[in-house]
């Protein structure tokens, strides 16, 4: 608590950096796989699936540092859950308005996100201990990095497996879609192979670290 | 077994029964068992077959050499190469020639590769490979050339030319394989035409005769476990026969359901895989069993006319399970008299 009572703009920097990159929900911390999985078939479901989690997160975020004090310490994932569940009610409608394809295409997975691990995950570990501003951000930069995560598992599937993003046809009529992308094992697919890609990533950050150290002997 | 030149004490950890043979020499029977099947299928459908075969060949050794790295200790022993041919084999003939690659890279990649190599993979190769294109690919995957067509030997389809990433065109030359003809249209087929492999279907699935001769070659050369074709083949022939005297009308006879789609080169190539099998001889019957049932199960009450290919792979995933619950009771271990 006292660590982030005074948010510097550093401690922000660093806290969006969290969220969008290095404790990454989807790729690092590997949470919230079944909105990930399931409904990033297209780049439209996987950027308003995301959104709508992200929305969440900040507002379930920002009301649990709020009343962190009020929260008897024996039920406070019951009280967590109850204030996530009303903010997605809330979002259900809010999509039912905007879109109702949108709302037909991502089903029961708006409901679901009262369960996603990683909104409770956030409250527990962050929001109950923290300021309400801290808190917010917070849920701000994990929210967005989750749907940048699943904008890229879904661009992917989309292009590999309709050969189009957001609709928009991108290789022409002929194009062989690979329909097994737009089908749950597509995700996984997609899934693993931007694990792939981080993965390759850190390994080819890791021997530049390893003559500082043997100069350093 | 010391012979009079043996030392009088040799001293050697188990196994002390060793029969010699090596993943050479089994991969090397195994295509031999393959190659009727093999010429047949080039004769069958001509320039489309052996387009298939060359590619699926290459594109599996290429992958092989790519992972195995700069020893190629991997790509020598021919697992790569018998995962190619068996591949090669469960593909439509007309199939265009960068999905053969696609699939080619993906058996030996995700099949194989990612589990660690021969041995480790609890699938077989080639099946998770066409299992991928099925998926992918479901139109091109169910598209067939008839067999015998005239001018294949120097006419290649148009469908197998089609540029990477593009649509393959169809030309009016597609037929129904058996197994189709009878779910949609409830036509049977011949016995004798299924057994001779005059039908059309995947390049392997033809010609069962052929098949099941290369299966008795390796048989005899105790290569594969004889339980589990012989297994799945009386599961297959009891479920399919019980529903045939049940309704006469919906359910295919058992010969035909024997004989048709790639029950043959399923049950006698790539159910045996000696890594995806069970390895004692119960756990064997009870792996061809759930085949069995599970072929006949998805071919008559499923989505799909062919189920073989789903069937294995579904099994290879329960082998580990089989190993676990059926294990060999050590020499003298307590328990009671072995009958």
């Amino acid at each position: 608590m006292s660590q982030l009572d005074s948010a510097s703009s550093e401690a922000t920097g660093s806290m969006w950096e969290a969220g969008l990159w290095r404790e990454n929900p989807v790729f690092v911390q590997v949470l919230g796989m079944c909105p990930a999985l399931a409904v990033s078939n297209s780049a439209r479901n996987a950027l308003a699936m995301g959104l709508a989690t992200c929305a969440v997160l900040v507002l379930s975020n920002t009301v649990v540092a709020c009343i962190r004090s009020l929260i008897p310490r024996q039920v406070r994932i019951a009280c967590y859950i109850l204030v996530i569940a009303t903010f997605v009610t809330c979002i259900d409608y809010a999509i039912q308005a905007i879109s109702l394809d949108l709302h037909r295409a991502l089903g029961a997975f708006i409901s679901l996100i009262v369960v996603n691990c990683l909104i409770l995950g956030r409250a527990e570990s962050f929001a109950s201990k923290s300021t309400m501003s801290a808190a917010a951000i917070d849920g701000a930069s994990m929210g967005l990095g989750f749907t940048l995560a699943l904008f890229m598992i879904g661009a992917v599937r989309e292009v590999a497996g309709s050969g189009s993003l957001f609709g928009i046809s991108l290789f022409g009529p002929n194009f062989q879609p690979w329909v097994i992308m737009l089908l749950p094992s597509g995700g996984f697919f997609a899934l693993a192979a931007w694990l792939l890609v981080f993965a390759a990533w850190k390994e080819r950050q890791r021997p530049r670290l390893q003559p500082l150290e043997g100069r350093a002997q | 077994m010391s012979g009079p030149s043996s030392p009088i004490l040799a001293i050697r950890t188990s196994p002390h029964l060793v029969r010699g043979s090596r993943v050479d020499w089994i991969m090397l029977q195994v295509l031999i068992a393959l190659s009727p099947a093999l010429v047949f299928a080039a004769c069958a459908f001509g320039a489309a077959a052996m387009l298939v075969i060359g590619v699926s060949v290459i594109a599996c050794l290429a992958m092989e050499a790519l992972w195995s790295g700069s020893s190629g200790r991997t790509l020598r022993d021919g697992s790569a190469l018998v995962t190619a041919v068996l591949y090669a084999l469960t593909l439509p003939p007309g199939l265009p020639l960068w999905m053969v690659a696609v699939g080619g890279v993906v058996s030996i990649w995700l099949g194989k590769a990612i589990f660690g190599g021969l041995g480790c993979n609890p699938f077989n190769p080639a099946l998770v490979g066409r299992a991928f294109l099925q998926a992918a690919f479901p139109s091109a995957m169910t598209n067939w050339l008839p067999s015998f067509s005239v001018g294949r030997f120097s006419s290649v389809p148009e469908s197998t030319l089609a540029l990477p990433f593009l649509r393959p065109v169809y030309d009016a030359r597609t037929s129904a394989t058996p197994l189709a003809a009878w779910k949609f249209d409830a036509e049977t087929t011949d016995s004798m035409d299924l057994l001779l492999g005059l039908t059309s279907g995947s390049l392997g699935e033809t010609s069962s005769a052929l098949l099941l001769l290369g299966g008795l070659y390796l048989i005899a050369r105790n290569v594969m476990s004889w339980r589990v074709p012989v297994s799945i083949g009386i599961s297959v022939a009891l479920v399919s026969g019980l529903l045939r005297w049940a309704d006469p009308q919906s359910y295919a006879s058992p010969v035909f359901m024997l004989f048709s789609g790639g029950l043959m080169l399923g049950s006698l190539f790539m159910a045996t895989d000696l890594v995806g099998s069970p390895m004692t001889s119960r756990g064997c019957w009870l792996y061809g069993a759930l085949i069995g049932v599970l072929v006949v199960s998805i071919r008559a009450f499923g989505g799909m006319p062919e189920g073989v290919m789903y069937a294995i792979l579904l099994a290879n995933a329960t082998t580990p399970l089989i190993d676990q619950w059926i294990r060999p009771r050590p020499f003298g271990a307590p328990g009671g008299a072995r009958a």
